[in-house]
């Protein structure tokens, strides 16, 4: 459509109601979206957290993996504890090495969220890309690429994670490219089915008659009509992936000990745990659910906007 | 019907073989195996010799073809670690994982059904809310979380159960359980209550939804019509159509408790086989993983395909629809 480049004042008064729509449409989710209490808490919560990841260096008490500023003498302080000069207080106590676990936590949620954020990005890009392009083609291709969705979605995401982490290594870009590899197909699937639907739409007859390429049919005119289921499972696969990311860490096979994730820091503290030092393993623990759980809510509450069966 | 069958079984043949073949894959990409035999002083004629003995010269086509023929006869080589054969490690550890998960699916049903019946009949009361919102709870959290919280609340503060551990074991024959031990079950309790939580919330949410679709349906309505007194309407009439959802559903997720047993068995050291994977991993024990690996892709593949045929069977609309 864009091809067709319409000037003067009729063109405008023809863009004007399409603009309208568009805003009506954005204000009645943002309406449909605050409806629910939990919902609005669930993301003020994530929104927080993801500022206090972005800024964690400039709002944690101490940078805990400058060594310098630690003291072995403070190992293991309970919550509320402060250290020798009083300068400072451990609201949440410190950890084997004398890390204040507050610190270390902010820390930790930056490699958490990182890792999240990205390997969704991917995998959202690299799903929709097979997704649309299994539906556009149909036939052959389509049943190649939906018989290797169906494989990859037949094993348990740990088990597939875990054996590619054996053969990889250790690292953060190890870990997204696992995570990736794992998610991809919940993409794919469901943009095959977004598209499947458009695929037979007027707007798309009139592109193909216009010769578009196809690609740039796919990308510019199908791809946009299917990105709200495709957030919806974006947004519950992201606490997919860092809960996923944290037992990977836990289990000793994800990020390595100088980036620590909150799934890291859970792993170091479950030593202390059994000793009744819990606050180590606890804390972190406690971080990792409500991100996690808020995210969750977020998804849960879009899925019910965004599902077009509710749509009046 | 028999058509379908052999359709199936077919197909399930090939996702086998598919598989294997990835997995061998996957094994000739990871490293050289003769590096990690030969001492680091050997020369390139004796690492040349053995490679020759290993049989890897051969081209790539044969060395699978030997794979193979050896996998259809359990054989995966064995253990670096322990010399022991492959199949027999993980064997020995298998009733472990298989009552872990056999009793957790057990408790997820035994809570979930009548849950998600409940908060299906009223969906809008309070308690019917707390189901639901505990149940994003009990699938969002990561497992090993809860299995943390629960050592924390009932191994450490309250010392109800141990934090770890198998505890004694009954023997029947070759096989040892502790289900059937108080002391062995008092173990067993909080893994299986771990790994149920998860599951529980997923037995809730489906039997929620196969309970609203079937309630304004006309045999129910006519079942009330009759003046059947409501036990029978919904412990008879609709408990029966709505199993089919959650036997499906229960059955793959019995099958994935092998997986998720992984983590839940690493967090409790459980002796079980994901112990064992996630050992064999660390320790780059190649044998035990490759073993593993295949098992778990034989023994999914199975499940879904009895589940399949289980679900033809259950509905007869399926039953009697003939191909489909």
């Amino acid at each position: 459509m864009s091809r067709v480049v319409q000037t003067g004042p009729e063109a405008i008064a023809a863009a004007e109601p399409a603009v309208r729509i568009e805003t009506s449409r954005w204000r009645r989710f943002v309406a449909q979206y605050v409806s629910s209490k939990a919902a609005v808490i669930s993301l003020v919560v994530l929104l927080l957290a993801i500022a206090a990841a972005v800024l964690a260096p400039w709002i944690s008490p101490q940078n805990p993996y400058d060594l310098a500023s630690l003291d072995i003498l403070d190992a293991k302080l309970p919550p509320g504890s402060k250290n020798f000069d009083g300068s400072l207080t451990y609201w949440l106590g410190t950890d084997g090495q004398a890390r204040d676990v507050l610190s270390a936590i902010l820390y930790g949620m930056r490699t958490s969220l990182l890792v999240g954020f990205v390997s969704v990005t991917a995998a959202f890009l690299i799903g929709a890309a097979v997704g649309l392009i299994a539906a556009y083609f149909g036939g052959r291709m389509d049943a190649f690429l939906m018989r290797l969705v169906d494989m990859q979605l037949s094993f348990p995401s740990i088990l597939v994670a875990l054996v590619l982490l054996a053969a990889l290594g250790k690292g953060v870009d190890k870990v997204i490219i696992a995570l990736i590899v794992v998610q991809w197909a919940y993409f794919a699937r469901a943009a095959r089915a977004a598209a499947i639907v458009e695929r037979n739409k007027e707007y798309v007859e009139a592109a193909s008659c216009m010769a578009l390429s196809w690609h740039r049919i796919l990308w510019r005119h199908v791809f946009p009509n299917c990105i709200p289921p495709l957030m919806v499972i974006a947004t519950i696969d992201l606490a997919h992936a860092i809960a996923l990311e944290a037992t990977l860490s836990f289990l000793g096979v994800g990020v390595p000990v100088t980036e620590p994730s909150l799934g890291m820091l859970i792993s170091n503290g479950f030593e202390f745990l059994l000793s009744g030092t819990y606050w180590i393993c606890f804390f972190p623990g406690i971080a990792l659910a409500i991100v996690v759980v808020s995210i969750n809510l977020v998804g849960d509450h879009l899925r019910d906007i965004l599902n077009p069966r509710n749509e009046v | 019907m028999i058509a379908t069958i052999v359709r199936r079984l077919l197909q399930t043949g090939l996702v086998v073989l598919v598989m294997s073949a990835l997995v061998f894959a996957g094994l000739y990409l990871i490293g050289d195996p003769v590096l990690m035999m030969a001492s680091p002083e050997a020369t390139d004629l004796e690492r040349e010799a053995i490679r020759r003995n290993l049989g890897l010269d051969r081209p790539l086509w044969e060395q699978y073809f030997i794979f193979l023929s050896k996998a259809v006869q359990l054989d995966f080589g064995n253990s670096f670690l322990t010399g022991e054969s492959a199949m027999h490690l993980i064997i020995e550890r298998m009733p472990a994982t298989l009552e872990l998960a056999t009793l957790a699916m057990f408790i997820s049903m035994v809570v979930g059904v009548p849950l998600g019946i409940y908060a299906g009949l009223r969906p809008e009361s309070l308690l019917s809310r707390g189901i639901m919102s505990g149940s994003v709870l009990g699938f969002s959290l990561p497992n090993f979380w809860v299995g943390l919280m629960l050592i924390m609340l009932f191994a450490v503060m309250l010392g109800w159960m141990p934090a770890g551990g198998r505890g004694p074991v009954e023997t029947f024959g070759p096989i040892e359980l502790s289900i059937f031990n108080w002391d062995g079950l008092r173990s067993l309790m909080l893994p299986a209550l771990t790994i149920a939580t998860a599951k529980c919330a997923l037995i809730i949410r489906v039997t929620r939804a196969a309970t609203r679709e079937c309630l304004p349906q006309d045999y129910i309505k006519f079942a009330r019509a009759k003046g059947l007194n409501e036990r029978r309407v919904l412990g008879v009439h609709l408990l029966k159509n709505i199993m089919i959802p959650i036997v499906t559903i229960g059955g793959l997720e019995y099958g994935q408790v092998f997986a998720f047993a992984v983590v839940t068995e690493t967090v409790f050291s459980w002796p079980g086989m994901g112990k064992l994977l996630i050992d064999s991993i660390v320790n780059l024990d190649r044998p035990v993983v490759v073993a593993y690996l295949m098992l778990t892709v034989v023994f999914l593949a199975t499940l879904n395909l009895i589940v399949d045929i289980g679900y033809t069977l259950l509905d007869p609309r399926v039953r009697l629809g003939g191909a489909a």
